[in-house]
């Protein structure tokens, strides 16, 4: 079929940021997907504490510190994300080369403290289900936490590339912060189901 | 045609070269090297479809080849053909093979192949992320494969219930290679899931909105959602299950506080919607097809996507009545079983809506629009079983016999294969550049419908007379030797009509009738360009105005301009109305999509024996990932 042009779109950007971009659809879609993994491991947790007439099973709730501190972290952590994604957003390196380090060391931080709160859980995994539940929870949002962290550290040491003044890399950077506040979010709820549900 | 590509070593637009020298360009562009590095990093969607396609093909000879041989037993009575260990891994591997690794890549990615070229993009939205799709799947798949073949093979049925797969009752390695396959496999089709969404929603040419995508389109759109939400659940469910017997979690002990219901309902909140994975495809397929051949816009067009949705949704709703028989709260039954019976009137919207396309067109009888026809009787047939199984009563009755048996294989193959084979005929033209032959075309189509028919529909009355499902013999005095014969008949037949497939495709791929760019006459954009497609697929950027621009645009198709030849650019629009966004930079190829993979696959492997893979195999994936998103040079920026 024969061909006639009728617009010309060479005026148009190529990079955009938060919707524009189809990176940041993608990153909503897997965070779709990973968020229905965490509904489901949830649910898991709520069928076995639901058919099982004593909850915890033989042991104590865990302790709260390590779990508690971890929460308050994560949560002070959207601070100086929304700082870095603002710089992206305004594309100034120096506030992302600042801010990046920052938010990689936010990241890692809480993969020290999780450390002890595996420790806390006061039940091994292969106890009964209740061990399990709580074991693979912990476990599914610590390996959340590996790849982000990663992720960030990777693209912090873009950013002092002669790569990272491209205006698509502001555009990572933006998504990869707005991926951080979704591993924030995930946490939540499983901070409710292993320290408080016991506790009910 | 020769023409001068002019160099690149600078900025060029496509509006500031002519046809030939733009074509030329192009080519030079996007073309992927002929290498070894090449061919493992393509990112040409096409390419890579096709490669799914043909996988799942090949599996799909497999799966049916462990069937042909359990009919064969079956044929007779007291048969020593093959023992009940054989048996149990044979109708193991066909269930996981024709749902895992036939059925939902070859509906998923036949949509991987068209839903760019309908939609007028360029490419795939994440192609490097598809390609590492393809190698997880074709290593997941050889895996189980390979596994049987070195008398390891799945042999606890394709949903793997627990206790039977538990530790306990299935000490070696057979169900753990079952647990990771299903890894492998879902990872890969949660990728192109997400690849599809994004192209659908930032893809699409300036012009074409929402009521303006393609039903086809549609179809792969609403199940890529399906994907989304439903695999998720299989993959935690698989893992529990690999956790319960490698390093000992209790989710499923019951002795431990676990519960082995909880594995069924994990299980089939992925079951159910899986079945509608392999469906909503299929639907899609019938829209593209008879629209073509009625010659007329398809009978409403809005209710046909409002069907589609309502299928996903309600697809979510259905689980539970896989599990009629667990003893279950009554409420919970009749809730069950009102959405069981609610899910029929989407599906019946859609019947309705395609005989009235047909019933108001002009309908050409192509060997494609045969197969649809073959669709609707049988998908038809197997709804009405479906609405009696939904009833509870008539379930446990039923329940584990062959009446369940060819229930679903009547949805299955009805809903899915049949489409498929007629979508095989439909596009093959567009592939390859050739059209296959009519005549066999019809042979073929007259074979699977009558070889079908005799294979299954016998099942529906062993299954009254009582054969349950999944027995590898039975006895001469129940009588059901007859009957058996005669499916096992029609499963011969009906794999003949698969090698008629094969004799059809191979001599038009060689000799075949040239298709030019649209054979069928069809409206749909993906006959706009050349048969088969060039890497870049469309030249010019289409401009839509209409569902059906290549019906409404006779004389020619509006085109827009404005992205630079000498590197890879796409047009980026927005969701709803597909307004021009950005220029946006499609990657190159790379090998580190099949490192990964390879890696992955590796580790998920080793896991099967030891805990400590992961931690072994984990910097290895990490290093790939790197790899893959570190940029190459300052061009693909």
């Amino acid at each position: 079929m024969r061909e006639r042009r009728v617009a010309d779109y060479s005026a148009l950007p190529d990079y955009g940021f938060g919707p524009k971009s189809p990176m940041w659809w993608g990153t909503l879609g897997f965070c779709a997907l990973e968020g229905m993994g965490f509904a489901i491991a949830c649910a898991t947790y709520l069928y076995l504490a639901f058919v099982n007439p004593e909850w915890p099973i033989n042991a104590r709730p865990p302790d709260l510190l390590a779990g508690t501190l971890v929460t308050i972290l994560l949560l002070a952590s959207v601070v100086p994300n929304h700082i870095l994604k603002a710089a992206a957003e305004r594309e100034s390196i120096r506030a992302v080369r600042i801010w990046m380090p920052v938010m990689s060391a936010f990241g890692a931080a809480p993969l020290v403290l999780r450390w002890f709160e595996f420790g806390m859980l006061n039940i091994r995994w292969d106890s009964n289900a209740y061990g399990s539940a709580v074991w693979v929870l912990l476990g599914l949002h610590t390996t959340h936490l590996i790849t982000d962290v990663g992720d960030t550290l990777v693209l912090a040491a873009l950013m002092w590339t002669r790569f990272g003044r491209s205006g698509k890399r502001f555009s990572d950077v933006s998504d990869n912060a707005f991926y951080w506040d979704f591993v924030v979010l995930t946490w939540l709820p499983l901070y409710v189901l292993i320290y408080w549900v016991p506790r009910l | 045609m020769t023409a001068e590509a002019p160099p690149l070593d600078r900025e060029i637009r496509d509006r500031d070269l002519d046809d030939a020298a733009l074509r030329a360009a192009l080519a030079r562009t996007w073309a992927t090297r002929s290498s070894l590095s090449g061919w493992i990093g393509e990112v040409d969607h096409k390419r890579i479809a096709l490669r799914f396609v043909l996988t799942a093909l090949f599996f799909l000879l497999l799966g049916g080849s462990a069937a042909l041989v359990m009919r064969l037993q079956l044929a007779r009575p007291e048969s020593g053909l093959i023992g009940p260990d054989l048996y149990n891994q044979l109708f193991s591997m066909h269930g996981t093979t024709m749902m895992f690794l036939f059925a939902v890549p070859v509906m998923e990615t036949i949509g991987l192949y068209f839903v760019p070229l309908m939609v007028g993009a360029r490419q795939v939205a994440f192609p490097r992320l598809v390609n590492f799709a393809y190698w997880m799947f074709l290593f997941g798949g050889l895996m189980l494969w390979i596994a049987f073949l070195l008398n390891t093979g799945a042999d606890t049925g394709w949903f793997s219930y627990v206790p039977l797969s538990s530790l306990q009752y299935s000490p070696t390695k057979r169900v753990d290679f079952w647990a990771q396959m299903v890894t492998f496999t879902e990872v890969s089709s949660l990728a192109v899931a997400v690849s599809l969404i994004v192209t659908v929603l930032k893809h699409r040419a300036p012009g074409m909105t929402l009521d303006r995508i393609p039903l086809f389109v549609w179809a792969e759109f609403v199940n890529a959602f399906v994907i989304m939400f439903a695999m998720p659940s299989v993959m935690i469910a698989s893992t529990l299950l690999i956790l319960d017997r490698l390093v000992e979690t209790r989710f499923f002990e019951t002795s431990a506080g676990g519960d082995a219901l909880l594995w069924q309902h994990l299980f089939w909140f992925f079951g159910h919607p899986e079945v509608y994975i392999i469906f909503i495809p299929g639907t899609g397929m019938v829209s593209a097809i008879i629209a073509t051949f009625a010659t007329r816009p398809v009978f409403g067009y809005v209710p046909l996507v409002l069907a589609l949705i309502a299928t996903g949704f309600l697809s979510f709703g259905l689980w539970v009545h896989h599990m009629f028989a667990t003893g279950l709260p009554k409420l919970g039954e009749s809730f069950f079983t009102a959405s069981s019976m609610l899910i029929a009137v989407p599906s019946g919207i859609q019947i309705f809506c395609w005989i009235a396309t047909l019933w108001g067109g002009r309908p050409r009888f192509h060997t494609p629009l045969l197969f649809v026809l073959g669709f609707v009787f049988i998908f038809v047939a197997g709804g009405m079983t479906g609405v009696m199984v939904a009833s509870v009563p008539i379930d446990l009755q039923v329940h584990d016999t062959f009446f369940v048996v060819a229930h679903f294989h009547y949805v299955l193959i009805g809903g899915a294969v049949f489409p498929l084979l007629g979508a095989i005929y439909y596009w093959f033209p567009k592939v390859t550049g050739r059209l296959m032959s009519e005549r066999l075309g019809a042979w073929n189509f007259g074979l699977a419908f009558a070889g079908f028919n005799l294979a299954f529909f016998p099942m529906h009355i062993l299954g009254l007379q009582g054969m349950p499902r999944r027995v590898y013999t039975y006895p001469a005095e129940l009588g059901w030797g007859g009957l058996n014969l005669l499916a096992t008949t029609g499963a011969l037949m009906f794999a003949a009509s698969f090698a008629l497939l094969v004799v059809n495709a191979v001599t038009s791929y060689r000799s075949g009738r040239a298709a030019g760019s649209n054979p069928w006459g069809a409206g749909t954009l993906e006959w706009a360009t050349a048969s088969p497609p060039p890497p870049y697929n469309f030249a010019l950027t289409p401009l839509v105005t209409s569902r059906e621009p290549l019906w409404s645009e006779r004389t020619a198709l509006p085109v827009v301009t404005g992205l630079r030849v000498d590197r890879r650019e796409t047009f980026v629009t927005s969701p709803a109305e597909a307004r021009p966004e950005l220029r946006d930079m499609a990657v190159e190829p790379s090998i580190w999509p099949f490192v990964a993979a390879l890696f992955s696959g590796l580790t998920l492997f080793g896991s099967i024996y030891t805990p400590w893979a992961v931690v072994a195999g984990s910097p290895f994936i990490a290093a790939a990932l790197v790899g893959w998103f570190w940029p190459k040079s300052a061009k693909e920026e």
